[in-house]
């Protein structure tokens, strides 16, 4: 009767692999045990040994198939004699390859590479080096396995330990380790500002108790995770950009002509009400095009330029401010975006968004004026390089054309990570968005 | 059809069985072949494990007749059953056989019984006692025949009234006088059984010193401590022939140095003053494969031989005779001839001595470390400093730490006292990963326990104990 061949556990919540290679094909004989084909996971690649002596019947799986944890492999045509018991899986794996090997995977692998079997008799072919199993896998994480001695000497004179060449065993650091770089002076001290690792907000200087008849009057009520995040996330943008603010001033006017010209029309046509964020997201998109640093984003070393339009508009709920995006902004017409930024500061007021609905924004146009606000200088919007302030219309005596008259004018703020972009950039950005918003026609013409 | 195995080891101590079991559970085929009735070697029937039975069990004798009473139990002067605590010993021995029997059974390898031969590489030959032979075929084979008792020239052993360590394990009865040829482990462990039992016994020693090879510090207290207890050494002393003609036996012993010699009566002789490898019956010459000055197997640092597919572990190679060695090279060389990288780490490779108090070291002592030049700090710390060594009435001895005066590293550990072979091995750990004696002195130690005297010796070494 033909003894099967199985793909065996795996490990830990890998319940697929890919196959990799058959060493034997149909019509080979083969020994129990004998390594039959390679599985490759994401974490490690397995050896599957034949679970008796025999001839290979047949292969089932090809070379680069997807199998699940027990699917079928192949079948053996067992000589009868010799036929040992299928081994639980896991211990047979073969040693561990190299591979993207992450912390969490050291207890595996080194299971893996103590539970071997390799081809009788003959080095091992698979691996070209073999790794001394005495000594354990060398793994960066071992790095932070401080022995006691080690963690007071980094703790007292603030030192980072990945500055301190380890001489230990797997890479690990010793006291003799850290004695010899305290003495050459060559430890890097432990960056202060270092950008927090966790999601755990960098400890905040401590408050000194309030004298006990202010205490009394006090309140003390726990940050929300969501205002928690919000304070996160701006010291981070912070921290991050060269921001600073360029501001302009826009006269209002044509687009309140145009507004009260066609609102009715508007409204009975598309549904929704003709206001002033579509104007301005149109007039952004435009600005966007032109001056496309505005709309790029730093990534290590390169400057990513987007060729789309993920526009952000902040809304403020009474959790917090939050920024849901309206993606694709330019392939949308104005009625389509004052939609879409309605259903989206409903979502955000009933408490709706989802993740999405906050993701890939490449801009951001937040407006204080709502709330009566003459001018600021809005905080970016990481990892965005660019975000538009804008504010209160309010009749303001300008000059136009010597003459003194009252215009409803509203400044806008453009506040710029000056590390992707220009001082010229940012002042002729503003200036794009002032000339089409003051002239809503130039949109019609791409001017 | 010869059998075919991917390795056959030759031996069946501690170095041949544990390479053939770690051999077959890494899925190598293989097989055994052993010449005496019972599997395990030396260590199992003749050495480590009947000499600790009798030890454990003349200690015991030792503390019923004098501290009992300490201890507010009134037993009297207890009486010795000779044949009894033999017996013991011999369950034991037992015990320890049947259990590598079945190590065998359970991992499938095949034991062969008979002498065996290398008679080309990859051949082997397993000659019974009966004369019939069986050839086995293996792609790897492993020398681990072990060692033998170095012979006393002018003395002729023979297991009676001039015994080796063999029939010091089985006297019949207790002799009234001992003389032990070798102050070294064997004859310090035996001699003190005999000596408990209530014999007269006398170390007689070439060098200067006892237990060569052991820090000089812990020898001299050592020595003490033995002194203390009945023995009797005659150090810087050779014995230059033995006279059995008598009753009693008269031992030639002269100074080194030269000068008038004397004689010395006794009713039994211990010859303990080494062991040599063990090659007699290999084939060794008709395979091709060399030894060293010294008639121990060469191998190179993957304990091949000059032969391809000849591998060598154990006594019969260089290096301290001791069966954890002989295990961890069993297991390196079923790692290499299974495709990985075995290894054994030679400086953190501990030695124990079962005398009372016990002996144990891992490392360097301070007089290999002062040869080599390098700087160092020493930590002690005295059991009878130590809360539970007091409850114990286990207060002789001390630990000493030695480590590096720069980086703190610890480079040797000695421990004369209570348990001394199990303290030691949280040293050997510390030191497989070049652990400081800070790290060591900072690990939380349980109390009340013995280790805490290894933590504050630690911290001794290390800047200061507390205890002290």
């Amino acid at each position: 009767m033909p003894t099967e061949i199985r793909v065996p556990t795996l490990g830990e919540s890998i319940a697929e692999a890919t196959v990799g290679q058959w060493f034997k094909k149909v019509g080979d004989t083969v020994k129990a045990d004998e390594p039959l084909v390679e599985l490759e996971t994401e974490k490690v690649t397995v050896e599957v040994p034949a679970p008796a002596a025999g001839v290979i019947e047949a292969i089932a799986v090809r070379d680069g198939e997807t199998v699940g944890v027990g699917a079928l492999l192949g079948t053996i045509a067992t000589n009868g004699a010799g036929a040992r018991p299928t081994r639980e899986a896991p211990a047979r794996e073969a040693p561990a390859r190299a591979a993207p090997v992450r912390p969490a995977d050291l207890e595996e692998e080194a299971a893996a590479a103590r539970a071997t079997p390799a081809p009788a008799g003959r080095p091992n072919q698979k691996t070209g080096t073999t790794r001394p199993i005495g000594a354990g896998p060398e793994q960066p994480a071992l790095r932070e396995a401080l022995s006691p001695a080690v963690r007071k000497l980094l703790a007292e004179n603030e030192l980072e330990p990945s500055s301190i060449p380890a001489t230990g065993k797997g890479g690990r650091l010793t006291k003799g380790d850290v004695l010899a770089a305290l003495e050459v002076g060559g430890a890097a001290p432990r960056q202060a500002e270092a950008p927090p690792r966790s999601e755990a907000p960098a400890p905040a200087a401590v408050r000194p108790p309030a004298p006990p008849s202010d205490e009394a009057r006090e309140e003390r009520v726990r940050m929300t995770r969501l205002r928690q995040t919000i304070a996160r996330r701006l010291k981070d943008a912070q921290n991050t950009a060269a921001m600073l603010t360029t501001f302009n001033e826009v006269d209002m006017s044509a687009v309140m002509k145009l507004r009260a010209r066609y609102k009715d029309v508007f409204e009975k046509k598309h549904g929704v009400k003709l206001g002033f964020m579509g104007f301005f997201v149109r007039s952004t998109i435009q600005a966007l095009k032109d001056i496309p640093a505005v709309n790029a984003e730093i990534d290590g070393q390169d400057i990513v330029y987007k060729n789309y339009y993920h526009i952000g508009v902040a809304v403020g709920t009474d959790r917090g401010l939050v920024v849901p995006v309206v993606r694709d902004a330019d392939m949308l017409s104005l009625a389509e975006i004052e939609k879409r930024i309605g259903e989206l500061g409903r979502k955000a007021r009933d408490g709706q968004l989802s993740i999405e609905d906050m993701q890939g924004g490449t801009f951001t146009i937040s407006n204080g004026g709502v709330y009566g606000s003459l001018m600021s200088t809005p905080i970016l919007n990481a990892p965005q390089s660019g975000i538009l302030g804008m504010h209160k219309i309010e009749d303001r005596p300008v000059a136009v054309d010597g003459r003194v008259e009252i215009r409803p004018m509203m400044y806008l703020a453009l506040t710029y990570d000056h590390r992707v972009v220009d001082g010229k950039e940012a002042v002729t950005f503003l200036v794009r968005i002032k000339e089409t918003v003051e002239d809503p026609e130039r949109l019609m013409l791409d001017l | 059809m010869p059998s075919q195995y991917d390795l056959v080891v030759i031996g069946s101590g501690p170095g041949g069985y544990v390479c053939a079991v770690r051999a077959a559970q890494l899925g190598l085929k293989t097989a055994v072949v052993e010449r005496w009735p019972t599997f395990g070697g030396t260590c199992l029937n003749i050495g480590c494990i009947p000499s600790k039975a009798l030890l454990h069990a003349s200690e015991m004798f030792m503390e019923a007749g004098e501290h009992f009473a300490d201890l507010g139990i009134g037993i009297g002067k207890p009486k010795l059953d000779l044949p009894a605590m033999l017996a013991h010993k011999d369950k034991v021995v037992e015990a320890n056989v049947s259990g590598v029997a079945f190590l065998f059974r359970k991992n499938k390898v095949d034991t062969w019984r008979g002498t065996g031969s290398i008679a080309a590489p990859g051949k082997v030959i397993v000659t019974a006692e009966d004369g019939k032979t069986e050839t086995l075929e293996a792609r790897n084979v492993v020398i681990a025949t072990g060692s033998e008792v170095t012979p006393l020239p002018n003395v002729t052993v023979d297991e009676k009234r001039i015994v080796s360590s063999e029939g010091a394990l089985k006297l019949p009865s207790v002799p009234k006088s001992l003389l032990i040829v070798g102050a070294g482990v064997i004859g310090l462990e035996l001699g003190s059984v005999w000596r408990r039992l209530g014999a007269e016994v006398t170390v007689v020693e070439f060098l200067d010193r006892i237990l060569p090879g052991v820090d000089g510090e812990v020898a001299r207290q050592a020595q003490r401590f033995f002194q203390k207890q009945g023995l009797a050494f005659r150090l810087s002393s050779k014995v230059t022939g033995v006279d059995s003609s008598g009753a009693m036996l008269r031992v030639s012993v002269e100074p080194v140095q030269g000068g008038a010699g004397e004689v010395l009566e006794a009713e039994t002789v211990l010859v303990a003053i080494g062991r040599r490898p063990f090659t007699a019956g290999l084939g060794l010459d008709k395979a091709g494969v060399a030894l060293d000055e010294r008639g121990r197997v060469k191998t190179d640092a993957h304990y091949r031989t000059n032969v391809d597919g000849i591998f060598a572990v154990g006594d019969v190679i260089a290096g301290p005779m001791l069966a954890h060695k002989a295990e961890d090279e069993g297991v390196a060389v079923a790692e290499i001839v299974a495709g990985q990288a075995g290894h054994v780490n030679y400086d953190v490779i501990p030695n124990v001595i079962y005398t009372r108090p016990e002996i144990a070291s891992v490392g360097k002592h301070e007089e290999e470390l002062k040869a080599a030049g390098v700087e160092y700090k020493v930590g002690k710390f005295p059991f009878s400093a130590n809360g539970r060594g007091r409850a114990m009435l286990a207060t002789d001895g001390f630990v000493k730490v030695l480590a590096d005066k720069a980086s703190d590293r610890v480079l040797g550990v000695h421990i004369v006292g209570p348990y001394a072979g199990e303290l030691i091995q949280e040293a050997s750990v510390l030191m497989e990963f070049s652990g400081s004696a800070e790290d060591l002195g900072r690990v939380c130690h349980a109390h009340p326990t013995l280790s805490e005297a290894v933590k504050e010796a630690a911290l001794a070494a290390w800047w200061k104990p507390v205890n002290l």
